[in-house]
């Protein structure tokens, strides 16, 4: 860009003219890149202001903010877990269908037969690391006291993040259909009979009825709206499949542009004031 | 050698009995902060994690405990052990490090240049993308060399036994052992959250806004650790490594034996109250046959808040007072139920290890036990 030079402090020498300097003053080029190639302050604020992905950040931060040993990059890592686990799951739902019959045997399959099956491993180690990266950040968060004025919001929306993270976790969990699936995910669920006045083994829930009739049953409690029946099956497979492929993630991805544009808003990375 | 490895493995096993283990991290829990400034320095803290890791491959050694420690899903639970201990220390060692130079008059780590900001590209950019790599080419080299469970399909028919929780709710799933399902499965997750929630409109301290201290917020950072790494890490491996076959207790090193028999001789405070004490039959009227219960849970979590007060018992009535005046009456009164409601975790613990209670109270016929 012609002001590149306008803007070279006299100790930088000239750079030299590249073999490529047509391709950069093409009109393509010039149309998808809004700054120039010169190391210098304007230009590497305009990569941040002029690129969509990159204006999550502020142009400018901190220094002390970041630094390693005090964000630990668990945020970020969190996020970047996030993008790893859609690319991983979104090339899974190529391979998978979520139905009793075949559930299993595409795992097997996944495993066995098809080239570079690795992105299972990569998906379900992915989302370990997530959860503990996600509880580490909120660690970090709260020893540096970056819940306080004004980010209260924000470690609330945080605090969400976090559910979902578990509710991907476990939603997926069931997932592969084997054993270990489906009785973590029945243990899990169990918990929802004894919901207080919505689960038919909840205190409270017998005094729910209208005569003689109980209105909060086996048939018709909470575990049951959760798991499409009354035991973990067929339904539930599906339930899980729609809630872990699209629901939650739908979810996590709105409430996550919420607490990145609030990081922005509320001052960005924390400090003392 | 044979003799001095079993030796150990039994102290270990003893060790880590649900009690001990469990007072252990309390202990250590506040100890941590109360000491911060001797355990941060580097050489010590260094040491204790190096002899943690090598008690860690001397336990690899056992056929019991590696059979548990390499099954693929609790891998990361171990991965995810060191890592808090890491930054535990790595947190702490600021937070001392910065009351030292406070104390001094110097300024803190992060008030270095505070007035210098610097370009997010490249100053920012870079790191993220360096731990980026690092972070694909991990997940990679895991994903390679360890591969991700599948056992058995789906069936119904066949319980395996003990059936877990995903790893991150065996937490909630040991609580299962204190607490019925409704306490520990619906209310306690609920109230974890509404805590979590509520902690930036309680934690009215002023001090310790965007940097590490320890000495401005010890009282904050002793109840978050207790809550987040005694109740939840703690608890999670306490709940994969030494629950076995019918959630029966086994220590590290124990072969999971599926015929273990616990001696179950735990009471109701009712059957404790009328039949081991008064020597007389349980009243037919739950109501009657409870009211101590009843009476003993609404004094804990009703009338404990205004005693604690209003009533100076001590050192600690002073402080209650003084953070009531400084919270504000809502505030106070919110903070001290979920503080109550997270206490009665431990207290239920050790009222089971001490006088076998079972449940404070316990009202079957309405599926309300406590």
């Amino acid at each position: 860009m012609a002001d590149d030079k306008e803007l070279r402090p006299a100790h930088v020498p000239k750079r030299q003219q590249s073999i490529f300097q047509p391709i950069y003053d093409s009109q393509i080029w010039q149309s998808i890149f809004r700054h120039g190639w010169m190391d210098n302050d304007r230009n590497r604020a305009l990569v941040i202001i002029t690129n969509v992905f990159m204006h999550l950040h502020p142009v400018r931060i901190r220094k002390s903010g970041v630094m390693l040993s005090f964000t630990w990059c668990m945020g970020g890592l969190s996020f970047f877990l996030f993008l790893v686990e859609t690319v991983t799951g979104v090339l899974l739902m190529f391979y998978y269908r979520p139905t009793a019959e075949y559930a299993y045997v595409d795992i097997v399959a996944l495993r066995e037969h098809v080239p570079l099956g690795l992105f299972r491993e990569m998906h379900r180690w992915g989302a370990h690391a997530m959860v503990i990266i996600v509880w580490l950040h909120m660690f970090r968060v709260f020893l540096t006291g970056s819940y306080k004025p004004p980010r209260e919001f924000n470690w609330n929306v945080g605090v969400i993040l976090l559910v979902l993270t578990l509710l991907l976790s476990f939603t997926g969990y069931l997932l592969p259909w084997d054993q270990l699936a489906i009785w973590a995910v029945t243990v899990g669920t169990n918990m929802a009979r004894a919901t207080p006045l919505l689960g038919h083994e909840g205190p409270g829930a017998m005094f729910i009825k209208v005569g003689d009739i109980s209105l909060v049953h086996a048939g018709s409690d909470v575990r049951f709206g959760l798991l499409g029946g009354r035991f973990v099956g067929e339904a539930t497979l599906l339930r899980f499949y729609v809630l872990h492929c699209v629901a939650i993630p739908l979810g996590a991805a709105v409430l996550m542009a919420v607490h990145f544009w609030r990081i922005r808003k509320d001052g960005g990375i924390s400090g003392p004031m | 050698m044979e003799a001095a490895s079993d030796t150990l493995k039994m102290i270990i096993n003893k060790i880590c009995e649900p009690e001990p283990f469990f007072i252990l991290m309390v202990l250590w829990c506040f100890a941590s902060v109360i000491w911060a400034d001797k355990w941060v320095k580097p050489k010590i803290a260094f040491t204790m994690m190096g002899a943690f890791f090598l008690l860690y491959l001397f336990s690899l050694t056992d056929s019991n405990f590696y059979s548990i420690a390499t099954k693929g899903d609790n891998i990361p639970i171990i991965a995810m052990l060191f890592m808090s201990v890491y930054f535990t220390w790595l947190g702490f060692w600021r937070g001392v490090e910065n009351d030292k130079r406070k104390a001094e008059g110097r300024p803190m780590i992060e008030e270095e240049g505070k007035e210098v900001k610097v370009l997010v590209w490249p100053h920012l950019i870079y790191i993220e993308f360096i731990v980026g790599i690092f972070c694909t080419a991990l997940l990679v080299v895991w994903s390679i060399v360890i591969m991700a469970p599948l056992e058995e399909p789906a069936s119904s028919a066949a319980t395996p036994n003990p059936s877990k929780a995903p790893w991150y709710f065996l937490g909630l799933q040991e609580m299962l052992v204190y607490f019925d399902p409704w306490m520990a499965g619906v209310v306690a997750p609920s109230l974890i959250i509404v805590g979590l929630m509520a902690i930036p409109y309680l934690d009215k301290n002023p001090k310790g806004n965007g940097y590490y201290t320890i000495k401005e917020r010890w009282f904050a950072i002793s109840f978050f650790n207790f809550g987040y790494l005694v109740l939840w890490m703690a608890l999670i491996f306490l709940g994969t490594v030494m629950r076995g076959p019918n959630w029966n207790f086994f220590g590290p090193f124990d072969y999971w034996d599926v015929h273990k028999q616990p001696v179950l001789n735990n009471l109701n405070l009712s059957e404790l109250f009328f039949i081991k004490t008064l020597d007389m039959g349980l009243p037919e009227h739950w109501l009657k046959r409870e009211a101590l219960g009843i009476a003993l849970t609404v004094i804990y979590l009703f009338v404990l808040p205004v005693l604690f007060d209003k009533v100076p018992f001590f050192k600690i009535g002073e402080f209650f007072k003084k953070m009531r005046i400084e919270m504000g009456a809502v505030r106070y009164y919110t903070f001290i139920f979920l503080f109550l409601t997270m206490m009665s975790l431990p207290i239920k613990m050790v009222l089971r290890w001490t006088v076998n209670l079972k449940y404070v109270v316990a009202i079957p016929e309405y599926f309300f036990n406590i």
